[in-house]
C-alpha cells in the first residue's frame, strides 16, 4: 500500500492541509477557513486535500489527455461543481438552521421576517448555485462563510431597514453552529453528480457567444468541451470507481500553526510553524537562506540553512499590526473583500504616508484622510507599504538577507505586498533571488508533511494508543 | 505534579540571613543603626557595613513585590501619579511600594533612608530615581558617585584614582557625618577579605555547570544564589559560611550525578544546555522557568548572575587596596562593560560551559541591559555559530510578560536545537 503524509497548519484565518507521497510530492492540498471548532477546521482541510489528491490521482490516470484543452476545462468545471456539492449539502443545513433561529425570535414582526428570509434564500441559492457552475467560483479561494455571507448581506440590505437588525442577527446565530459541524461527504456520489450536472450544462450550451463578454479562448475552451464532453466523460467514469475506492492512507502526520496546541495529536506530532514554514520554502526552493512568512497574526523571519533547518528567526511581538488581520481591518474600514485590497492598492499615482503601524489607530488615520480628500488607491498603497516596512525590520533583526528569499503565507497572496517587498528587499540588500510560489499560503502545512515522513518517531495516534494497550 | 520544593542548608541559611536583615531594618531606632538605600549594581556593601549602616535595595524590594504579585498594583500606583509607562518597571514598582505605605517583602515597614548612596551611573535611571526619592524624603542625604564606563575596555589608573577621590572627599566624609562614626579602614579591609572568600567560592559553583548534567541552573537558581551577596552580607562571615555549604551540596549533586533542583522536584534529563542574556521576568518566574525545565534545558550562565559582579576572569575585591579595590568593583559591574567585553563574556561562557544555545530575554524597560543586545546576539551567533533566540518580556510590570507568545517562541527555539542535534548525529 502506498504510503502518504499529512501536514496540517492550524493558522489564526486559515486552516491549510498538504498530503506528500514518499517521494516529498505534493498529491493534494486543502484550505478551509479557521473556525471555534478547530478540529473541525484541521478536518475539513484535511477532507479537502484527500479530495484534491483523488482529483490529482484521476488526473494522472487519464494519461496524456489531460493536456487537451477539452479536458482541462472539464476537470476545471467539475472540480467546481464538485465543490457545488459540498456547498449545497452545508446550505442546507444552514437553511434550516437559519428558518429555526429566527422562528424563536421574539420580534413581532417574526412572521414577516421569515417571509423575508425565504426571499433571500430563494435569490441567493440559485446565484451561488450559477457561481459554482457557470463562473467557476469554486477555484476563487472562498469560503462557504465568504461566499453565503457576501449575497446574504446584499440581499439584506435591499429588505429595508426593519428587517436589517433580525435578518443580520439570525445570520450571525446560525453560521457559527454550522460551520463547527462536520458534514461528511460521498467522494464518488459528489463526482457523479457534478457529472450529471455537467451534461446538462453542455448540452444547453450557446453555439455562438452571445454578448462578446467573455474572452476569445473561454470560448474556444467551451466549444471544445461542447464538442467532446462526452467522450472525457466516457474516459472519466472508466476511472472514478478505483479513484473513489483508493485508500489514501496517511502513514503519519503533522499538525503546526498557531492553534496546534489544541490539535488532538499526541505531543510529538505538533511542530512549530516557524520550522514547518522553513523547511516547506526550502523544499520548494533549495537555495532559500532568508524566509519571510506573514500569516494572520505573526510575521515571522526566519534564517536557514542549506539543509532548510532553521538557523535563527525573529517574530514580531506585543502587537499584530502589519499581519494579515490588519489587511482584513482595513479590508473592512473601505468595504473591500481581501482579494481586491491588492490590486486596488496598485492602481495607486504615489503611497500616502501611513504614520500610525496600530490597526485600530490606522483606522482612524484612513477616515481623516478619506475625509481629505486623498485617493483610496494612494492610501491602501501607504497601509501595504507600512505592512512591509514592518516586516523588513523584522527581517533585519532577524540578521538580514543573504542569498535567496523567499516569501510565504497568506499575505503573499497579496500583489501590493509583494510588489513593496520586491521594492525593499532590493533596495536594502541588493539583487537577490526572490521567490514567491503560487502555493505559498501551504508552505507551513507542507513543512509539517515532511517533518511527518522523517525524523516523527511517533505513528497516528490511533496506533499510538494502541501500542500503548498492548504494553 | 507540584511537589514540595527540596529544603537544603544553604537554602535555610540564606532565609534566616535575609530574615535577619529585614528584622533588623525594623528596629533600626532601638538597634541605632541608620539606613541606607543603594543599588546592586556597584554597590559598596562593605562601606556601608564600615558604617555600621543597614542597607536597603529598592530594586530587589521591586523583584520581590512582582514575586509576591503586588508589582501590578503598585505600577499603576505610580502611574495615577503622573510616572509614565516607559519609565523603568523597577522604579514604578518601587515609587507605588512607597506611596502604598512601603510595606516590604517581608510585611512590615521599610525605614526611611537616611542615605540615598548612588555609587554606579552606567544606569541613568538610578540617578532619576533616587532625585525622586530625595522628594520624598527630604531628610535623606543623596551621595551621588560618578563611576566611569568601560569604554576602551579596560579600567586605567586615572579612572581608579578619580574614583577613589570620589569616596574619600564625598563619599566617607558624608557617611562619618551621617552616622557619627569614624572611617576605620582596619575593619573596611577584614570585610573585603571576607568579600574575596565569598567571591571565590560563587565562582567556584557557578563553575559546576560544566559537569554533565549540569548540578546547577546558573539563572532560575542563579538568582537565588546571588541573593547574599548582592544584598549587602557580601564582606560577612555568612556569606561565606552560605556558599561553602551551598558549595558543598553542589558536590554531592554532582557525586550523585544529579541536574538542578527546580520547584517540581529533580530535573529528569539534561536535553539543552543554554547560556542567557538578560534579567528573567520576574512577575511570571516560575511560568517562565516551567518552560525551560519542561523542555529540559538548563542554563549553564547567564549574564544576569553577573550585574552584582564578574569574577569570571579572575577580578576580586583586595584588601590590601582598600578603596581602588571598590572602585574597580564599581566599575566591573556588567552593565559596566563595553559590548565587546559582554561578547567575549558570554562567548566564554558558551565555550567553556559547552552550551547548546544562546537566548536574550530583552526587557522592555531596562535600556542599561537592552541597548546592544541584538547585536551581541548576532556577533556571538557568527563567532561561535551557536543557534540563538530571541524573546521579549519585562521585569516586574505583569502586562508585558505573554505567556503563550513567549511559550510559542521558546518552544520553536527549542525544536529548532533538537533538529540540529539531530542533524550533528546524522552527519557524524
Amino acid at each position: 500500500m502506498k504510503k502518504y503524509y499529512l501536514g496540517i497548519d492550524l493558522g489564526s484565518t486559515t486552516s491549510k492541509a498538504v498530503i506528500i507521497n514518499e517521494k516529498d510530492e505534493i498529491v493534494g492540498r486543502g484550505i478551509t477557513n479557521t473556525r471555534a471548532n478547530y478540529k473541525v477546521a484541521a478536518d475539513i482541510a484535511r477532507d479537502e486535500a484527500v479530495y484534491d489528491a483523488r482529483f490529482n490521482l484521476l488526473q494522472r490516470k487519464i494519461g496524456e489527455d489531460v493536456t487537451k484543452p477539452e479536458f482541462k476545462k472539464y476537470m476545471q468545471d467539475l472540480r467546481s461543481v464538485f465543490q457545488y456539492g459540498q456547498f449545497r449539502r452545508r446550505m442546507e443545513s444552514l437553511e434550516r438552521m437559519l428558518n429555526k433561529t429566527v422562528s424563536e425570535f421574539n420580534y413581532e414582526n417574526k412572521d414577516a421576517i421569515l417571509v423575508k428570509l425565504k426571499e433571500i434564500i430563494e435569490t441567493i441559492r440559485p446565484q451561488i448555485q450559477h457561481g459554482f457552475i457557470n463562473e467557476d467560483l469554486g477555484s476563487k479561494n472562498q469560503f462557504f462563510r465568504d461566499i453565503v455571507s457576501e449575497k446574504y448581506n446584499v440581499e439584506v440590505e435591499a429588505k429595508g431597514k426593519e428587517f436589517y437588525e433580525p435578518l443580520m442577527l439570525a445570520f450571525d446565530k446560525s453560521i457559527t453552529p454550522i460551520e463547527n459541524e462536520m458534514v461528511q461527504y460521498n467522494f464518488k456520489e459528489l463526482v457523479l453528480e457534478a457529472m450529471k450536472i455537467l451534461d446538462e450544462k453542455y448540452k444547453g450550451l450557446a453555439d455562438e457567444q452571445e454578448d462578446g463578454s467573455y474572452e476569445d479562448w473561454y470560448y474556444a475552451q467551451l466549444n471544445a468541451v461542447k464538442d467532446n464532453y462526452k467522450n472525457v466523460e466516457f474516459t472519466l467514469r472508466d476511472h472514478i470507481e478505483d479513484i473513489a475506492n483508493e485508500e489514501i492512507h496517511v502513514a503519519k502526520m503533522v499538525g503546526t500553526g498557531y492553534g496546534r496546541a489544541l490539535l488532538p495529536f499526541p505531543e510529538d506530532c505538533i511542530k512549530s510553524e516557524i520550522l514547518c514554514h522553513a523547511y516547506g520554502a526550502h523544499a520548494i526552493f533549495p537555495n532559500t537562506r532568508t524566509v519571510l512568512d506573514i500569516g494572520g497574526q505573526d510575521t515571522k523571519a526566519i534564517q536557514v540553512d542549506s539543509h532548510g533547518l532553521v538557523t535563527s528567526f525573529h517574530m514580531n511581538d506585543r502587537c499584530a499590526a502589519g499581519c494579515g488581520r490588519y489587511l482584513g481591518y482595513i479590508a473592512d474600514e473601505f468595504g473591500l473583500s481581501l482579494n481586491e485590497l491588492g490590486p486596488e492598492a496598485n492602481k495607486a499615482t504615489k503611497e500616502t504616508t501611513i504614520c500610525s503601524t496600530c490597526t485600530v489607530f490606522a483606522g482612524a488615520e484612513v477616515k481623516e484622510l478619506l475625509h481629505n480628500g486623498e485617493e483610496r488607491p494612494n492610501i491602501l498603497a501607504g497601509l501595504h507599504k507600512a505592512i512591509v516596512q514592518r516586516a523588513m525590520s523584522l527581517i533585519a533583526r532577524s540578521g538580514g538577507v543573504r542569498e535567496e528569499f523567499t516569501f510565504t503565507g497568506g499575505v503573499a497572496r497579496n500583489e501590493a505586498v509583494l510588489k513593496y517587498v520586491k521594492q525593499m528587499v532590493t533596495d536594502s540588500y541588493g539583487d537577490i533571488t526572490m521567490n514567491i510560489h503560487t502555493d505559498s499560503i501551504f508552505m507551513g502545512a507542507l513543512g509539517g508533511a515532511m517533518f511527518a515522513r522523517r525524523n516523527i518517531s511517533a505513528d497516528l495516534p490511533t496506533a499510538k494508543e494502541k501500542a500503548k494497550q498492548e504494553n | 505534579m507540584s511537589q514540595e520544593a527540596i529544603k537544603e542548608k544553604s537554602m535555610i541559611l540564606q532565609k534566616e540571613m535575609i530574615e535577619g536583615l529585614f528584622n533588623d531594618l525594623d528596629h533600626t531606632k532601638e538597634l541605632g543603626k541608620k539606613v541606607c538605600y543603594t543599588f546592586v549594581p556597584g554597590n559598596l556593601s562593605e562601606l556601608i557595613r564600615t558604617f555600621d549602616m543597614l542597607p536597603v535595595y529598592p530594586e530587589i524590594n521591586a523583584l520581590q513585590s512582582a514575586m509576591r504579585k503586588k508589582s501590578g498594583g503598585y505600577i499603576k500606583e505610580a502611574e495615577k501619579n503622573a510616572h509614565s509607562e516607559d519609565v523603568c518597571t523597577y522604579v514604578k514598582c518601587d515609587v507605588g511600594m512607597m506611596m502604598k505605605g512601603n510595606i516590604g517583602p517581608t510585611g512590615t515597614k521599610i525605614p526611611e533612608p537616611d542615605v540615598l548612596l548612588l555609587s554606579y551611573t552606567g544606569c541613568f535611571t538610578f540617578m532619576k530615581w533616587f532625585e525622586t526619592l530625595k522628594r520624598e524624603y527630604p531628610n535623606a542625604k543623596v551621595i551621588m558617585v560618578h563611576t566611569p564606563y568601560q569604554e576602551n575596555a579596560k579600567m586605567t589608573p586615572s579612572m581608579v584614582e578619580y574614583m577613589v577621590k570620589q569616596f574619600k572627599e564625598e563619599v566617607i566624609p558624608q557617611m562619618e557625618e551621617v552616622t557619627g562614626i569614624k572611617y576605620d579602614e582596619a575593619k573596611l579591609k577584614r570585610m573585603l577579605a571576607l568579600s574575596k572568600e565569598a567571591e571565590d567560592w560563587i565562582t567556584k559553583i557557578f563553575d559546576t555547570t560544566k559537569h554533565r548534567p549540569s548540578p546547577i541552573d546558573a539563572y532560575f537558581a542563579g538568582v537565588y544564589y546571588i541573593g547574599p551577596i548582592n544584598i549587602g552580607f557580601r564582606g560577612t562571615e555568612q556569606a561565606v559560611e552560605y556558599y561553602k555549604e551551598l558549595y558543598s551540596e553542589i558536590q554531592e549533586r554532582i557525586r550523585l550525578g544529579l541536574g538542578p533542583i527546580t520547584p517540581e522536584g529533580e530535573m529528569k534529563e539534561e536535553k539543552y544546555r543554554l547560556v542567557v542574556e538578560g534579567p528573567p521576568n520576574w512577575t511570571s518566574f516560575r511560568e517562565f522557568w516551567k518552560i525551560f525545565y519542561d523542555m529540559g534545558a538548563v542554563i549553564v550562565a547567564s549574564s544576569y548572575t553577573k550585574v552584582g559582579g564578574v569574577y569570571d576572569m579572575g577580578w576580586r575585591h583586595d584588601p590590601e587596596r582598600p578603596l581602588e579595590s571598590l572602585a574597580e568593583y564599581c566599575m566591573n559591574c556588567y552593565t559596566n562593560l563595553n559590548i565587546p567585553q559582554r561578547i567575549d563574556l558570554l562567548s566564554k561562557c558558551i565555550t567553556e560551559y559547552e552550551a547548546d544555545g544562546y537566548i536574550t530575554n530583552s526587557i522592555k524597560s531596562c535600556n542599561s541591559f537592552s541597548a546592544g543586545q541584538l547585536g551581541m546576539m548576532r556577533e556571538i551567533e557568527d563567532r561561535l555559530e551557536v543557534p540563538v533566540g530571541f524573546i521579549e518580556s519585562d521585569l516586574v510590570d505583569p502586562r508585558y510578560f505573554s505567556y503563550s507568545n513567549i511559550k510559542n517562541r521558546l518552544e520553536s527555539y527549542f525544536q529548532m536545537l533538537e533538529q540540529r542535534k539531530m542533524m550533528e548525529k546524522e552527519t557524524m
